[in-house]
C-alpha cells in the first residue's frame, strides 16, 4: 500500500524517492588558512562535517604557514562539508573551502551555481582573506564577510573592516563566533537575505 | 637497491583509478557536488545491488547508498571515502547504464526564487 505520510518516507524501503526532485543549495565558506571555517561548518551543520578527499592531502606539509594560529595542526586541503535540512527536499550544504590560495583552482567547481558565500575573517590577519573577497566580488557571487572573534582578539569596529577590507557598501560584515551555533546560524540568515536582496536588484535591473 | 618511484601515497591513488580504468572524467557529464542522486533500478529492495548487475562492489554501495534517499555527490564520496573525481566517474557508468538519476542543481541565473530563500531564511531562524 502506497503510503502517503512525507514524515515515513524516509524510514519506508517501498516509497519511491525523489518522485519530486530534492533541491539542494549550496553555500560556500571560505576565508584564510586557520580562521575557523571547518568550526563554523561543525557549529551549524546537522552532521559531523564530512570531508571530500581529492587527491590534495599531505601535498601541503611543511608549507601552511601557521603564523599566529599555533593550535592548528592539520590543514584542510580538501572540501569540508555539513548539511543543514530545510525540509524534506530542501537542504544547504556547506562547503568549507581550500585554506590555501594554492588551491583556487578547487574553487571554480565549488562555486559554480552557489547561492553564496561567507567569507571568514581573523582581525589578526585580515590580508588572509582578501583572495576571497577579490574572487567572489570578480563573480557576482554574493558574500557577507563575517569576522571570527576570537578568544583574545581585539574586536574591530564593523565599518572598520569594511574599509579596510575595500568591501561594496552594501557587502554586509558581521562578527561572529565560529564556535557558536546560534553566531553561525544568525551569519547564514545575513547571507541569504543579502543574496535575496542583490537577487531582487538583478530583477529590477 | 633502486630507490622506489612512488611513496605510499600513491597506493591508494593508483587503487583508485585502476577502479575507473584509468579514467579520470565521467563519460557523459560532469556532476556536480551537490547534484542529488537516486538510485533508480528495476530490481526490488530485496536484491543486492551488483552481484546481478555485475558492478564493482563500490559501484553498488554508491545504489546502496542513493537507494531511499537521494544523496548529493559530495555525500556519496565522503561515504563511500573515496575522491569526489572517482565518484564522477562511478556514476557517469551508473547513469549511463540507467541505473541512477540524478537532479541538478538549479541553474545559478534562476537560482535564487524568492519564495525558496524565503523558505530557507525561516527555516534557518527556526533551527
Amino acid at each position: 500500500m502506497a503510503s502517503v505520510h512525507s514524515d515515513a518516507t524516509s524510514a519506508n524501503p517501498t516509497a519511491t524517492p525523489a518522485d519530486e526532485p530534492a533541491l539542494a543549495l549550496k553555500i560556500l565558506v571560505a576565508g584564510g588558512f586557520g580562521v575557523g571555517k571547518t568550526t563554523l561548518v561543525g557549529a551549524v551543520s546537522e552532521i559531523r562535517p564530512l570531508r571530500t578527499e581529492e587527491q590534495l592531502t599531505e601535498a601541503s606539509r611543511g608549507v601552511d604557514d601557521l603564523g599566529g594560529v599555533e593550535q592548528k595542526t592539520t590543514t584542510t586541503v580538501a572540501m569540508d562539508f555539513g548539511r543543514i535540512t530545510i525540509r524534506d527536499g530542501l537542504s544547504l550544504y556547506l562547503f568549507g573551502t581550500p585554506g590555501q590560495d594554492r588551491f583556487w583552482f578547487l574553487w571554480d567547481e565549488l562555486a559554480h551555481g552557489a547561492l553564496g558565500a561567507v567569507v571568514l575573517a581573523d582581525t589578526r590577519r585580515l590580508q588572509d582573506c582578501f583572495p576571497s573577497v577579490d574572487y567572489f566580488e570578480r563573480r557576482g557571487i554574493p558574500f557577507v564577510v563575517a569576522v571570527n572573534c576570537f578568544t583574545g582578539a581585539r574586536t574591530h569596529a564593523v565599518e572598520r573592516i569594511g574599509r579596510a577590507l575595500d568591501l561594496e557598501a552594501e557587502t554586509p560584515v558581521i562578527l561572529c563566533d565560529a564556535r557558536e551555533r546560534d553566531s553561525g546560524k544568525k551569519v547564514l540568515i545575513a547571507l541569504v537575505e543579502h543574496a535575496s536582496r542583490l537577487h531582487a536588484a538583478r530583477m529590477l535591473a | 637497491m633502486e630507490p622506489n618511484w612512488f611513496d605510499e601515497e600513491a597506493g591508494p591513488m593508483v587503487r583508485l583509478y585502476a577502479l575507473t580504468r584509468g579514467r579520470t572524467r565521467p563519460a557523459s557529464e560532469a556532476f556536480d557536488l551537490i547534484a542529488m542522486v537516486v538510485a533508480d533500478t528495476p530490481y526490488g529492495p530485496e536484491s543486492p545491488y551488483g552481484e546481478e548487475l555485475g558492478l564493482s562492489p563500490e559501484s553498488a554501495s554508491i545504489l546502496n547508498l542513493c537507494r531511499y534517499q537521494p544523496q548529493s555527490v559530495a555525500e556519496i564520496a565522503a561515504e563511500l571515502d573515496l575522491p569526489v573525481g572517482v565518484v564522477r566517474v562511478l556514476l557517469g557508468d551508473l547513469l549511463d547504464a540507467g541505473l541512477i538519476r540524478v537532479s541538478r542543481p538549479v541553474p545559478p541565473a534562476m537560482l535564487p526564487d524568492e519564495r525558496i530563500l524565503r523558505e530557507v531564511i525561516n527555516g534557518l531562524r527556526a533551527l
